[in-house]
C-alpha cells in the first residue's frame, strides 16, 4: 500500500508570489467613482469634441460634401498618399538598414553612431524643413558658404527628404530593439540543421523582425500624414496644409471641417493597424541568453556601411546643426535679428510646464484604473488616450475650435484651453511612462496601507504617487518636450499675444527670416534635450 | 463555547469559472494563533483576504468581535476593520523609514512612544531610521509584524509569513513570532501550505481543501484523529490499508484492528509509520527490505506475507537491518468507514 508522503506534496510553482499577485489583481473591488471622474476629466472633453466633429460632418450640407468629391480633393488625397508612401518606404530602408548594421556588425563606435543616428528625434520637422529650404537654391546658405549652387529643394521632393529624415529614427529604434530580442540560439539551431546564411535570414530573422518593422513603418506613415510644419514650409499641399489654409483664409469653416474628418478617417485606419501590431513585437520575450554573433565586415562592405551611415548622420544631424549655426553667424554679420526671443521662450516654458503638470495629474487616475482595476472599460480608456495621441494635431485643434465656439465660447483661445488640449494630446506619453512604474509596485503595499487604516484616496497620496514618482517625472518630461515642439494646435488655439518658440520658428521661416528662425531653433533643441538627458530617458521611450 | 473573535459563515468566492471558496465557515477563538493550512490553490489566502476586506464575495458573512463587517448589505472597508495584516512579501513601504513604516497606522501624541514600544517587542530598537531595503529578510518580517501590531488590531492576519526565509532562519522566526504574538496578547490567523509549520506553531489548526474547511482542532488532535484519509495524508505520512469489518474488528495485512463500525461494511485503516513498532523475531509477519537511518530515528520498509509493503518509523536505538524477520505491533490506528462511491 502507499504512504501519504508523495501523494500530497505541494506544487512549488503554484505558491510563488506571482500566483498570489495575480489573484490580488483579479480580485479587486469596484474602482472608487472619483478615479473615473479624474480619468475622464481630460479625455472626455477632447473625445466629445472629436465625436461632435464627426457628427457635424454627417449633418453638413450636400454642397459641403460636394467639395469632398471634387477633383481637387481627390488630387489632395492622392498627393498625401504619394508623400506618405515615399516617406514610409525611405524611412523603413534607412531605419532597418541602420539598425541591422549597428546591431549586428563590427562597425565600431556603436554608441556614438547609435546616438547620432537617433538624433533627428529631437529636431522638429519644421526645423529640418527650414534648414533644407534655406540651404538650397541659388541664394541659399550652401551657395553662400561653399560657392556651389544646389537646386532649390521644395514641394514633394523637399517634403519627402525632410520627413524621411524626421521619421527614420522611429523605425530604427523599434527595429533595433527587436533585433536585440532575437535569441542567437535560433539562428544557430537553423545553421546546425543545414540552412545557408541567406535561408536563415529569410526564414528565421525576417519573421521575427516583421512585426517591429511593420510597427515602425506605420508610425512613420502616421507621422507623415499628421505633419504640418514640414509640408507647409515646403509649400507642398498635403492635407494638413490645405486644412490650415482653408481654416485661416475663410470665414466658412465647413471645408476645413470636412477635410479634417477625411483626414481623421484615413489616420484612423493607420492607427487601427498600428494598434494591432502593438505588442506583437514582444512575442519573443525570452531574454537572449547572450549577445548575438557579430558579422565581420569585409573591406568593401565596411566602406559601404560606414559611408551610408555617415551620409544619413550628416544629413539628419550634423548638417542641420551646422546650418543653424551658419545662419546665426551670417545673421550677426548682416545685422539680422538674432536676439534672444524671451517672449517666445516664456510662452514655450509656460505652455510646456503647465501641460506637463496637467498631464501628470490626470495620468495618475488613468494609470491606477488601467493597472489596478483592469476591465474592458479601462482598456477602452487606455485606447482612447492613445488614439488622441495619434490623431493629427491639426484635426484635434479644428475639432476643439468647432466645439468650443459652439458650446463653450468663453474658453475659446484661452491659455487654459490650450494647456488642456496639449495635455490631452500628449497624455499617452505620461500614461505609458507611469504605467510601467505602477506595474512594478506590488499591490500588497497599497493593501498594507488600507489595513493600517488609510482610505483609498489617502493611500493614493501617501503610497502610490510617491512610489510612482520616477515614472511620473519621466512622463512629465516627455510631455514637456513634445509640447515645446507642437505647432498646428498652438497656431489654431493660442490666446492672442501668446507665442512659442515653435510658432516663432515657423513664422520666421515662412517670412524667410532664417537667422531669426535659427536662433529660436537652437534654443528649442537645447531646451528639449536637457530634460531628456537629465532624466536619462532613452530614445526608445520617446517613441513609445 | 465563548463568542468567537472572528466568525466566517458560508462564504462563496469565485474567479470566473473556478470556485476559490465554497461555503467556507470558520470560527476563530479569541487569543492564540490559528493556522489555516492546506495545499496550494485551496483558497486559504483568499479566505484571509476576505477577512481583511480585500476580496469581494459572492455570498456569506464575516463578523469581527460581534460586529458584522461583511454581509448581504454590509461591506466594511479594509481600513475600518481594525485588522492587521502581514503580507507574504511584507509589503513594507520602500520610500519611508522603519519608524515611519511602523507608525503609519497610528496617530496621536503617543505615536513615538508606541512605535518604540512595538519595535522593542520585535527586538528592533535602534532601527528607526533605517530603510526597508537595508534590512535582512528576517528584519523586514519583524518590521512588518511591528507595523501590523502598532495600531492594536483585533486580530493579525499573516499570509505565508515564512515563505521568503531560508530554512534555518525560518525555524528561528517561527519561535520568535509565536513569542511576540503571545506577549502582545493578540489573536493571530496564519496561512501556510507547510503542514509541519502549522503543527509546530499553532494553538488551533484549520485544514482547508478545495475552498472549504475539512477539520479544525488542536494540532495533536487533528494529527492523531483526522476526519478522513485526505486530512491524514496531508498532515503527515499515512499508511492506508483496506479491509472488511467482521466481529467488531477489521482484518488487514498488518493484523486485526478493533472498531465500532458495523460488521460487513468495508473500511480504510490509517496508520502513521511511527505507530508501527517492529520487533525482530525468528518467523515474523514480514521481512525488512530497506532502511534509511536519519540519526534521530530510522525508516524501515517491511514487506508483508501478501506482498504489501509498509513503512515504520523506529527509534534509532533499536537495532534492525535488511533481511531481519519482524513482527509488527500496532500502537494506534484510525479506521475510516469507506464511502460507497
Amino acid at each position: 500500500m502507499t504512504s501519504g508522503r508523495t501523494v500530497f506534496e505541494v506544487d512549488p510553482e503554484a505558491i510563488g508570489p506571482s500566483a498570489e499577485l495575480k489573484r490580488s489583481r483579479n480580485s479587486r473591488q469596484r474602482a472608487p467613482w472619483w478615479l473615473w471622474a479624474g480619468a475622464l476629466a481630460l479625455v472626455a472633453p477632447i473625445g466629445i469634441s472629436i465625436l461632435a466633429l464627426l457628427v457635424r460632418g454627417l449633418g453638413a450640407t450636400d454642397a459641403a460634401w460636394a467639395t469632398l468629391f471634387s477633383f481637387r480633393t481627390v488630387q489632395l488625397i492622392g498627393r498625401s498618399f504619394a508623400l506618405t508612401a515615399l516617406v514610409t518606404v525611405t524611412a523603413t530602408i534607412i531605419g532597418v538598414g541602420g539598425a541591422w548594421v549597428l546591431a549586428r556588425t563590427d562597425i565600431g563606435f556603436k554608441r556614438l553612431w547609435g546616438v547620432s543616428f537617433a538624433m533627428p528625434l529631437v529636431i522638429p520637422s519644421y526645423v529640418l524643413a527650414m534648414v533644407i529650404v534655406s540651404a538650397s537654391g541659388p541664394r541659399g546658405l550652401f551657395a553662400d558658404l561653399v560657392g556651389i549652387q544646389l537646386p532649390f529643394v521644395s514641394g514633394l521632393v523637399g517634403a519627402w527628404l525632410t520627413l524621411s529624415l524626421a521619421t527614420y529614427p522611429y523605425v530604427f529604434l523599434i527595429t533595433a530593439a527587436a533585433i536585440g530580442r532575437i535569441d542567437p540560439a535560433l539562428e544557430e539551431a537553423a545553421r546546425g540543421l543545414g540552412a545557408s546564411p541567406s535561408r536563415v535570414f529569410r526564414t528565421v530573422i525576417v519573421p521575427q523582425l516583421r512585426p517591429a518593422i511593420g510597427a515602425g513603418a506605420l508610425l512613420a506613415a502616421l507621422y507623415t500624414l499628421s505633419d504640418f510644419g514640414a509640408v507647409s514650409l515646403m509649400r507642398f499641399d498635403a492635407f494638413t496644409r490645405v486644412i490650415y489654409a482653408q481654416y485661416s483664409g475663410r470665414l466658412d469653416r465647413t471645408p476645413a471641417i470636412i477635410l479634417s474628418i477625411v483626414l481623421i478617417l484615413i489616420a484612423g485606419v493607420i492607427i487601427a493597424a498600428e494598434q494591432r501590431t502593438r505588442g506583437k513585437g514582444t512575442v519573443f520575450t525570452s531574454k537572449p541568453s547572450r549577445p548575438p554573433s557579430v558579422h565581420r565586415l569585409a573591406g568593401t562592405q565596411r566602406v559601404l556601411s560606414v559611408g551610408a551611415i555617415s551620409i544619413v548622420v550628416a544629413f539628419g544631424t550634423l548638417f542641420p546643426i551646422a546650418a543653424l549655426i551658419g545662419w546665426i553667424v551670417r545673421g550677426a554679420n548682416n545685422g539680422a535679428d538674432i536676439s534672444v526671443p524671451w517672449k517666445a521662450i516664456g510662452g514655450s516654458l509656460t505652455g510646456g510646464t503647465l501641460a506637463a503638470i496637467t498631464a501628470v495629474v490626470f495620468t495618475v487616475p488613468i494609470v491606477v484604473l488601467v493597472v489596478r482595476y483592469a476591465s474592458r472599460r479601462t482598456v477602452l480608456l487606455e485606447r482612447s488616450v492613445f488614439v488622441g495621441f495619434s490623431l493629427p494635431h491639426i484635426t484635434v485643434a479644428i475639432a476643439v475650435v468647432a466645439f468650443t465656439i459652439t458650446w463653450a465660447g468663453p474658453v475659446y483661445q484661452t491659455l487654459g484651453m490650450l494647456v488642456v488640449v496639449y495635455a490631452a494630446m500628449f497624455l499617452a506619453q505620461s500614461v505609458s511612462a507611469a504605467r510601467a512604474s505602477l506595474a512594478q509596485i506590488d499591490p500588497a503595499i497599497e493593501e498594507a496601507s488600507r489595513s493600517l487604516g488609510r482610505g483609498p484616496f489617502a493611500t493614493l497620496l501617501a503610497v502610490t504617487v510617491p512610489l510612482m514618482r520616477r515614472g511620473l517625472l519621466a512622463g512629465g518630461a516627455l510631455v514637456f518636450v513634445t509640447t515645446l515642439k507642437e505647432l498646428p494646435a498652438t497656431l489654431l488655439l493660442s490666446p492672442p499675444g501668446f507665442s512659442t518658440l515653435a510658432v516663432r520658428i515657423w513664422s520666421s521661416a515662412d517670412e524667410l527670416l532664417y537667422a531669426r528662425a535659427a536662433t529660436s531653433s537652437l534654443i528649442l533643441i537645447a531646451v528639449s534635450v536637457l530634460p531628456l538627458y537629465y532624466l536619462s530617458i532613452k530614445p526608445r521611450e520617446v517613441v513609445d | 463555547m465563548a463568542v468567537p473573535l472572528i466568525s466566517v459563515e458560508g462564504v462563496h468566492v469565485s474567479f470566473g469559472d473556478t470556485n476559490a471558496l465554497t461555503n467556507l465557515t470558520l470560527d476563530v477563538p479569541a487569543g492564540g494563533l490559528l493556522a489555516l493550512v492546506g495545499p496550494s490553490g485551496c483558497g486559504k489566502t483568499t479566505a484571509l483576504r476576505v477577512i481583511a476586506g480585500f476580496q469581494d464575495v459572492d455570498a456569506g458573512s464575516v463578523s469581527i468581535r460581534g460586529r458584522q463587517v461583511l454581509g448581504p448589505s454590509v461591506n466594511v472597508a479594509p481600513e475600518k476593520r481594525n485588522v492587521g495584516m502581514v503580507f507574504q512579501d511584507y509589503a513594507l513601504f520602500p520610500h519611508i523609514s522603519v519608524a515611519e513604516n511602523v507608525g503609519y497606522g497610528i496617530s496621536g501624541s503617543d505615536r513615538v512612544a508606541r512605535v518604540a514600544e512595538v519595535l522593542d517587542l520585535v527586538g528592533l530598537n535602534g532601527y528607526e531610521s533605517r530603510f526597508p531595503h537595508e534590512l535582512s529578510g528576517g528584519e523586514q518580517q519583524r518590521v512588518a509584524l511591528a507595523r501590523a501590531l502598532a495600531p492594536s488590531p483585533d486580530v493579525v492576519l499573516l499570509d505565508e509569513p515564512f515563505s521568503n526565509l531560508d530554512a534555518p532562519q525560518r525555524e528561528r522566526m517561527r519561535r520568535e513570532l509565536k513569542a511576540t504574538i503571545r506577549s502582545a496578547g493578540v489573536t493571530a490567523v496564519l496561512v501556510t501550505h507547510d503542514q509541519a509549520e502549522a503543527l509546530a506553531i499553532a494553538d488551533v489548526i484549520a485544514v482547508m481543501r478545495k475552498g472549504s474547511i475539512r477539520q479544525v482542532g488542536r494540532p495533536d488532535e487533528v494529527y492523531r484523529s483526522p476526519v478522513d484519509p485526505w486530512v491524514a495524508g496531508f498532515l503527515g505520512d499515512a499508511i492506508l490499508l483496506q479491509g472488511t469489518i467482521e466481529h467488531g474488528a477489521i482484518s488487514t495485512s498488518v493484523g486485526s484492528i478493533d472498531t465500532d463500525i458495523a460488521d460487513g461494511s468495508s473500511a480504510i485503516v490509517m496508520i502513521r509509520p511511527e505507530w508501527i513498532s517492529p520487533s525482530v523475531v525468528d518467523q515474523g509477519q514480514g521481512t525488512v527490505v530497506d532502511t534509511e537511518f536519519y540519526g534521530h530515528d530510522q525508516r524501515v520498509e517491511i514487506e508483508l506475507m501478501d506482498g504489501d509493503k509498509v513503512e515504520a518509523l523506529v527509534p534509532s536505538l533499536r537495532a534492525i537491518s535488511v533481511g531481519d524477520s519482524v513482527d509488527l505491533e500496532i500502537l494506534d490506528a484510525v479506521v475510516f468507514p469507506q464511502l460507497v462511491p
